[in-house]
């Protein structure tokens, strides 16, 4: 009897050049999509700017009252929105890496809203009324609910995806009933800080962009930089260490970019949700699981997003204005949702 | 054989098994949650007497303290003991159905569902409060129509339904807030002030269809009761047992969901105490059975001790129970937080 | 051979994708049916259509002569009693109160807690050796007294057939034995039992009737000594092995072969 020969697999794997090729080409689309997006939030509005007229204001300020608009307005909001949307997306690529959840973001799992009570605790108990001052406690509170969120949201040694999300909607609930019994005793604070519960990009001061970007930049080199480290981690705890990565480190550092992006971006918008959650899966489909690409895609799409958004919530009701907070939750729900659904059996 | 504390009920063919300490401590909480609302009907902007309140309740009392007595604060009582209780009873049908501590119905979107019908009344058709409650009631019931049919996948897990559900929860959440903002000031005040939940000012007609409502559910959450701890073992386990599970589950659903829908149609929606009741129950009555009653009684102290505690942390303020539960949750999260950390540790 | 457990021209699907095609297995009564093959086989899958946990594309499973999705779930319940590959046990719970529920197709709303049900429970609980731990909460014991535990809720039951899906798996080979010689007792007493395995060996000792499934296909069935062949071995696992008698108990017992011979065989096919 002869021993049969050892099988050779027909099919040869996609080649790692072809990727390559299509990483990059997906990176040129997603600027591309960014940069229209961009000129879009600049032109449109309550008094929209024909897009030739935009482009020609952007860089000779001639003091038109269309100038005026431009420069004074939609520069300072689109340039927020880049930060806020890079910021959250970039965040929400951190959170489905560090938690091995493809349901995470920062918004879902209530981080955002704790950076917002945190705002909301400055101004009402602290008497700091200022961005500078109140940053901080956008961070403190980002921080803590991070951590809060992870502990409850693991059974055993992993974090479980579905116990995460009930903890972020949990924590949610809570800090919004404080808010509100804050509210009520103190409603002054509402005027300080309006958008505690819905994130907006209207009514914002101009230099809000400049004095959340420091942070932004910091938060956003720490997670670029952690993409190596991240790859290791999706291979699971143990793995991961047996690879060298430290889980511990990661983690910590991960959970530091997250608390800065996310303080950051609430602080100056207020809380929104969704941004952080659709766009790394969209990455993944042109990507595939390399952590470091992932995270580079998800800080050129989710400000489109936002962007989009936000033009959107000037467009839909005209002459006022939706907050980007309410368009975002109301388009990225049913994102959610179907990704909810096509999740299988994974709890024990 | 089974634990020290149980004893055996047999009454000719029939029997069941009654765990003495549970039911000693169940029987401690309701005389306490008694008390309190005792309490609660002698104390307020007119104080009244024990001894007098005790007069008007069996019908003995004199007009002026029967009319604080049994037309102010009775139905208010009562509607507290009756929505916390359909709360508890619903919070732990939900966490059983979901296996997850952490499962309630006011985080799946239903309490967010019920929000927007009583928007949509108060902002588009001006109703009064009888109008608000069954537009609540519309949204809540039809909100766990679609979260159901979109979990349905060979069978509603648990764990789809709370994930479908806490994204048709910031959907609606969305819509809420779009709708108020469209809405005129005075309407939009007071909308806002439904979205957290409240007694202030509930009267018997409030109190009618919450009780109605436990008297048709409560019966026939009890009779699932059973099924309801299988399904606890897995689909597999109890489907091996003989268990009909999506039957089952789809009825212990809809009664769980009836149950939220007529309380927060009632009291508008109240957060946590479906959340924290079954689990303050279960340290009361251990695993053994599926701790129906005792969250039904856990859920009625817990909301009228924090409507109690409401009213007294800010006289005059009026604060709404819902910021009083939401302590509640506050505490019992930071609770889960230290147990779960040191579970780890 | 009488089987009151049959399914015919059964086609398995596993959330679109097709597992096992046009099968015909009779379990014959009163035996220790193992099912044996490599991973993805369908054997799990099998097992959960014969217990209908899992409702086949095509085909019918036979109970006691009838179809058995015509039966109502405890009439089921009352006949077959199953274990899952991973059951669940509830946060909290005592040994006691698991096994009790083993119970519950013999209970209803009025008769919760009999005094048969008490001595079923005790008698169960005993057969397994687990009385002691009647208080202990089950998330505190070991691999191997966790799976007794459930095997004694599956005993409560009180069926006469019995199914076991991977019952030991995660179980290091003293706690194996321990289970396996615990249902060998309990074929004695009477009852089929049909278990997936995923040792050849263990399968080739406890089981009286062999059925060997790969890629969705039965290839063979019937009893070890005289279907475990090293052809069969080759043709299931793909793997070149030695079957000869163990010593301890007569049974089938294979030897793989070494990695030396392995080579040399493949050598040979290169140059011969």
């Amino acid at each position: 009897m002869v021993a049969p020969a050892v099988d050779v697999p027909q099919t040869v794997p996609e080649t790692p050049r072809r990727r390559e090729t299509a990483r990059v080409a997906g990176l040129l689309v997603a600027l591309l999509l960014l940069a229209v997006v961009l000129m879009l939030s600049l032109a449109i509005g309550a008094r929209s700017i024909p897009l030739g007229t935009s482009w020609r204001l952007l860089w000779h300020d001639d003091g038109s009252a269309p100038a005026a608009i431009l420069h004074d307005l939609r520069i300072p909001r689109t340039l927020i929105g880049l930060l806020v949307g890079a910021s959250l997306g970039l965040s929400g690529g951190l959170m489905q890496a560090l938690t091995l959840n493809p349901l995470a973001e920062p918004g879902l799992l209530g981080v955002n809203l704790g950076a917002s009570t945190g705002v909301v605790i400055a101004i009402a108990f602290a008497g700091v009324s200022t961005l500078d001052g109140y940053i901080w406690f956008a961070f403190a509170g980002a921080g803590l609910t991070s951590v809060a969120v992870f502990v409850l949201g693991s059974t055993g040694r992993s974090a479980n995806p579905e116990r995460q999300v009930l903890a972020g909607i949990a924590i949610t609930a809570v800090l919004g009933s404080f808010v509100y019994g804050v509210l009520v005793t103190k409603p002054d604070v509402f005027d300080r800080y309006r958008f505690w519960d819905v994130g907006s990009l209207g009514d914002l001061r101009p230099s809000s962009g400049a004095q959340v970007l420091p942070f932004v930049l910091v938060g956003i080199v720490l997670a670029l930089a952690l993409g190596p480290a991240l790859n290791a981690l999706a291979l699971g705890e143990e793995t991961g260490r047996a690879l060298g990565a430290h889980i511990f480190r990661t983690r910590a550092l991960g959970m530091l970019a997250v608390t800065l992006l996310c303080g950051a971006a609430t602080a100056a918008a207020g809380p929104i949700w969704f941004v952080g959650l659709a766009v790394p899966h969209i990455a993944r489909m042109v990507t595939g699981p390399d952590q470091r690409w992932i995270l580079l895609y998800s800080m050129i799409l989710a400000p489109a997003l936002l962007l989009a958004a936000d033009v959107i919530g000037r467009v839909v009701v005209a002459p006022s204005e939706l907050e980007v907070g309410i368009v975002t939750a109301f388009l990225g729900a049913p994102v959610f949702i179907a990704l909810a659904r096509r999740r299988r059996v994974s709890e024990l | 054989m089974s634990s020290t504390a149980s004893r055996t009920l047999r009454i000719g063919r029939a029997s069941t098994r009654v765990d003495v300490r549970a039911v000693v401590l169940v029987t401690a909480l309701l005389l306490l949650t008694l008390g309190i609302a005792t309490l609660s009907l002698t104390s307020g902007d007119f104080p009244v007497p024990v001894a007098d309140v005790i007069r008007s309740l069996t019908g003995r009392g004199d007009t002026g303290t029967d009319f604080i007595v049994l037309t102010l604060r009775l139905p208010r009582v009562l509607c507290a003991l009756l929505v916390g209780a359909a709360l508890g009873v619903s919070g732990a049908i939900f966490q059983s159905l979901t296996r997850n501590p952490l499962g309630s119905p006011d985080f799946i979107g239903l309490t967010m569902g019920a929000t927007t019908g009583a928007l949509v009344v108060i902002l588009l058709r001006a109703g009064d409060s009888g109008e608000v409650a069954v537009g609540a009631l519309v949204g809540c019931t039809l909100t766990a129509l679609a979260m159901y049919l979109l979990a349905y996948r060979r069978g509603a897990q648990g764990f789809r339904l709370i994930l479908i559900g806490v994204g048709i929860g910031a959907m609606l959440d969305a819509f809420n807030s779009f709708l108020i903002t469209r809405a005129r000031l005075d309407e939009a005040v007071a909308a806002q002030r439904w979205q957290v939940g409240s007694l202030n000012g509930r009267g018997w007609e409030d109190v009618r269809p919450v009780g109605a409502a436990l008297l048709v559910l409560l019966p026939i959450a009890l009779v699932y009761a059973r099924r309801l701890t299988m399904l606890t073992l897995g689909d597999e386990a109890a489907t091996a047992l003989g268990v009909p599970v999506e039957r089952s589950r789809f009825a212990l659903f809809a009664v769980s969901v009836g149950l939220a829908a007529v309380a927060t149609a009632a009291a508008g929606p109240i957060s946590f105490v479906a959340l924290a009741a079954p689990q303050l129950a279960r340290r009361l009555t251990g695993t053994a059975g599926s701790g129906l009653l005792a969250a039904a009684v856990t859920g009625g102290f817990l909301l009228i001790a924090g409507d109690w505690a409401a009213q007294r942390v800010m006289p005059g303020n009026n604060l709404p129970v819902g910021v009083a539960t939401g302590a509640v949750g506050g505490v019992y999260l930071c609770w889960l937080l230290v147990h779960e950390w040191r579970r780890k540790a | 051979m009488s089987s009151r457990l049959h399914a015919e021209d059964l086609t398995l699907s596993y959330e679109q994708r097709i597992v096992a095609e046009g099968l015909d297995v009779r379990i014959p009564d009163e035996s220790f049916t193992v099912i044996v093959g490599p991973n993805a086989c369908g054997k799990s899958t099998l097992l959960k259509a014969l217990a209908r946990l899992l409702k086949p594309r095509q085909g019918t499973v036979f109970l006691d002569g009838r179809a058995i999705s015509q039966y109502s779930a405890k009439q089921v319940a009352h006949r077959l009693g199953m274990l899952p590959q991973t059951p669940i046990a509830p946060n909290g719970i005592t040994v006691g109160d698991l096994v009790a529920r083993g119970r519950y197709p013999h209970q209803s709303l009025l008769q919760q807690w009999s005094r048969e049900d008490e001595s079923i429970v005790a008698e169960a609980m005993r057969l397994t050796e687990v009385l002691e731990l009647s208080n202990r909460f089950v998330a505190e014991l070991s691999g191997g007294q966790r799976q007794r535990v459930w095997l004694a809720m599956v005993l409560a039951q009180q069926t006469p057939i019995l199914l076991l899906d991977e019952p030991t798996t995660f179980l290091d080979i003293a706690h194996q034995i321990e289970v396996l010689d615990l249902c060998a007792d309990l074929h004695e007493q009477g009852r089929t039992l049909v278990a997936v395995l995923h040792d050849l060996n263990l399968a080739c000792r406890y089981a009286d009737h062999l059925i060997a499934m790969k890629a969705g296909t039965i290839v063979a069935q019937g009893h070890p000594a005289e279907v475990v062949t090293a052809e069969l071995v080759r043709e299931v696992f793909g793997m070149d092995c030695r079957v000869i008698d163990d010593p301890e108990t007569g049974t089938p017992l294979v030897v793989p072969a070494g990695r030396v011979a392995r080579r040399k065989a493949l050598t040979t096919v290169r140059t011969g």
